[in-house]
């Protein structure tokens, strides 16, 4: 399953990336973006995994960059 | 309050930025600031967070500016414990404007995240604190604090404009409709684009934005097509006319039936594609990304030196040493890159596409600024790809209008290319009534009475066969003999014409400093030849099928240095293959063709071949920004540092903080520049 969300907030480039980077190890991720220009985050993971992946991300994204949220 | 307060852009179109307390959300629609029309408003909401950030510095400045003039007024000094009173008076203004970026930076320690300008901040502003401790150096507790409040306001500053020009670039190329109208129960309503059905009828209103492909049922109007295309004339639609969603629809109502979904249609694949494009990173992105990995703990070490080394080794005070190195950890904060490089790229992207030349990765923009060879296919790119009349040789004292006129008789129940081409070219009536017999002759041409006059028109081996002797052209192209009652009259030359802006396309090219500029085509040798005259190219290949493009292509790279680029541009049918070989592939004339959009780097959605130095005007531009920033920014910042070396010792916090912040606040307003290119 494939979504987009939007992000809120502040994140700067290399932010993102450390983000999408840590995302990309999770078990059971295809494929993932954090887009800091446009403020979009695309996560597309196994469908019946894919709650658990989006709470385990947003967790991410707080860890690193507090200032960010995403809005599912 | 939720009044929104409008200010002007000024004259030289600097970007000001307006604080209101319009907490409604409300927005004003306003175009980019790159437009012209000086009637442009800006509207400065802050987010949430930035308002509390704000009102904190705002009370933080207030208590700071009170102690401030304790301090001045001696206050402190006759009190028992004057310096430990004075340390808790400025660690109060210090903790509320400063004390996230404490917690910033422990986050970031707990996390295994430590090296980010959080943490760089609180030990320089700690440390300013700690001097306490010294009791030969002066006290520096004001100065901490005054830092951190600097500080935020630049943060401040900095989180403003970043989001400012970020969202005027999205803005900018956010061409989505919001809604279509849909007739239910005779009424229209307003749904969602994304759950209407194909084949739907929709209605367009004047000055709405078209939400979906489709073909016009009823009404005409004419359509604003720049979001799309950057094309400012706009396009006359009627009954039958297909519509590509995006437009704006300028006068008249339509209706329309849609042809596709949303999901597919031309401006959610538009907006896929450009979004995409800040994913795909350039190799000066990607540097500055890999440069803040090193740089920090680099800094850091250089700090902790400066702090040990300088007194141990070259007999500095403590306290000037740990002074000197706070200063260099402060200003050493790499944001002005991080932030301002990706930002340059995406408004180039921005700027780009709205002159309607999709560029699918800030890579591509930069291969783009260093391309120095460009091959381009001939058909279709160069040359309009229909045929057209190019000249009418009557025999002499024979009316060319005359011969036109049979011509365009006998040829007009066909549907050949050519014969269209004769039909366009001729602007009479053609009276149908007036035609009988009409003799398609398979490979030759065609035979037909009209006004009661055999007219025979076609090629040599048609003139051969009825005896006639037929005129030699020097024209390029197909020669189309016309005979009247067994007398030749003359012959009619069709050719596949030059675009109007071909000649300028190749004369731009040479003047932005493409070097080379080679034809590729699968057309004859003497067209080409013709073609190459007309446009001064220096070197053509006639006759290629695809995969002789692509050796030709590959040849071309193999002659380039590592610095050159080659482009290749061509109009995205069957020229997939070249476009992916090549360092840059643009294919033009793309709105509505998946396979360009595909295989092509950078995608032109026009027709029109100029756009290409255009799109590497803005490419240069971008590139060249994103230099001065890289050159600006470590340039300030080294000097500071110099300067705060202890043996120098002329830089203050306030100048760090000014190299941090200031800079990169500088750094996002030239970055800003992208976008007017």
């Amino acid at each position: 399953m494939r979504k987009v969300m939007k992000l809120e907030g502040e994140i700067c480039a290399n932010c993102a990336a450390k983000v999408q980077a840590a995302i990309e190890k999770l078990p059971g991720v295809n494929d993932v973006s954090v887009n800091a220009m446009t403020y979009k985050f695309t996560l597309d993971a196994e469908e019946e995994r894919y709650n658990g992946i989006l709470e385990q991300s947003i967790k991410i994204f707080a860890d690193i960059e507090p200032d960010c949220d995403v809005i599912a | 309050m939720t009044s929104v307060k409008r200010e002007r852009l000024s004259a030289n179109q600097a970007l000001w930025l307006v604080c209101t307390n319009s907490g409604s959300g409300r927005k004003i629609p306003y175009r980019a600031p790159l437009n012209t029309d000086p009637n442009v408003f800006i509207v400065m909401t802050l987010t949430k967070r930035q308002k509390s950030k704000r009102n904190r510095i705002l009370i933080a400045l207030a208590i700071f500016v009170v102690f401030e003039v304790l301090e001045v007024a001696g206050v402190f000094d006759r009190l028992p414990g004057g310096l430990w009173v004075e340390f808790v008076a400025f660690l109060i203004p210090y903790l509320i404007a400063g004390y996230d970026v404490l917690a910033k930076a422990w986050h970031g320690i707990t996390h295994k995240q430590p090296f980010d300008e959080n943490l760089l901040m609180s030990i320089a502003t700690i440390g300013a604190f700690a001097l306490v401790l010294f009791p030969d150096a002066e006290p520096h507790m004001a100065e901490g604090a005054a830092v951190m409040l600097f500080y935020q306001v630049g943060e401040l500053f900095e989180s403003y404009a970043v989001g400012k020009t970020r969202k005027s670039i999205a803005d900018m190329m956010d061409i989505a409709p919001e809604f279509a109208n849909v007739s239910q129960d005779g009424k229209l309503v307003q749904v969602d684009p994304s759950s209407v059905e194909l084949g739907t009828e929709i209605v367009v209103k004047p000055g709405e934005r078209v939400p979906l492909d489709g073909v016009v049922v009823a009404g005409t109007s004419q359509l604003d097509t720049s979001a799309l295309t950057g094309e400012a004339v706009p396009r006359v639609v009627e009954h039958g006319a297909h519509v590509a969603s995006g437009c704006v629809n300028m006068t008249g109502v339509l209706t329309l039936r849609t042809t596709k979904l949303f999901g597919e249609s031309t401006v959610q694949r538009i907006l896929e594609l450009v979004e995409n494009a800040s994913e795909k990173k350039a190799r000066t992105e990607n540097f500055i990304t890999r440069f803040a990995r090193y740089y920090t703990p680099i800094v850091v070490g250089l700090a902790l030196l400066i702090a040990l080394a300088s007194p141990l080794l070259l007999g500095q005070s403590w306290s000037s040493s740990v002074q000197a190195a706070l200063v260099f950890l402060v200003v050493s904060c790499p944001c002005a890159l991080v932030i301002s490089v990706p930002l340059s790229f995406f408004g180039g992207i921005g700027a780009a596409s709205r002159k309607g030349i999709l560029v699918k990765g800030s890579s591509y923009l930069e291969a783009l600024a260093q391309v120095d060879t460009v091959a381009f296919d001939k058909t279709g790119t160069l040359t309009s790809g229909t045929f057209n009349v190019v000249a009418v040789h009557p025999e002499t004292n024979v009316d060319p209008d005359l011969l036109l006129s049979y011509a365009a008789h006998a040829e007009s129940y066909s549907d050949h290319p050519i014969a269209l081409s004769v039909r366009a070219a001729y602007t009479g009536e053609i009276d149908t009534s007036q035609i009988a017999s009409v003799q398609e002759l398979s490979g030759a041409g065609v035979k037909a009475v009209v006004e009661g006059h055999t007219v025979l028109v076609g090629n040599d081996k048609l003139m051969q066969e009825a005896a006639l002797s037929a005129h030699e052209c020097h024209l390029v192209g197909t020669v189309l003999h016309v005979a009247l009652d067994g007398n030749y009259i003359g012959h009619i030359v069709i050719a596949d014409v030059l675009k109007d802006d071909a000649v300028e396309t190749i004369a731009s090219l040479r003047e932005v400093g493409v070097r080379r500029i080679v034809m590729l085509t699968g057309d004859r040798e003497e067209v080409a030849a013709a073609v190459a005259d007309d446009l001064h190219i220096d070197e053509y290949h006639a006759q290629c099928l695809p995969a002789d493009k692509v050796a030709q292509v590959e040849a071309l790279l193999a002659q380039e240095g590592e610095r050159s680029k080659v482009a290749f541009v061509g109009d995205g049918i069957n020229d997939a293959p070249v476009l992916m070989r090549a360092d840059v592939g643009i294919a033009m004339g793309a709105l509505g063709s998946d396979a360009a959009i595909e295989a092509a780097d950078v995608v032109l959605m026009d027709d029109k071949p100029a756009n290409i130095a255009r799109a590497m005007k803005i490419a240069r531009k971008t590139l060249r920004i994103v230099w001065q920033n890289i050159v600006f920014a470590i340039g300030v910042k080294v000097v500071i540092m110099i300067l705060a070396l202890p043996f120098i010792g002329i830089a203050t916090m306030w100048l760090a903080v000014f190299g941090d912040v200031g800079v990169a606040c500088l750094a996002i307003l030239n970055a800003m520049r992208t976008l007017r290119a």
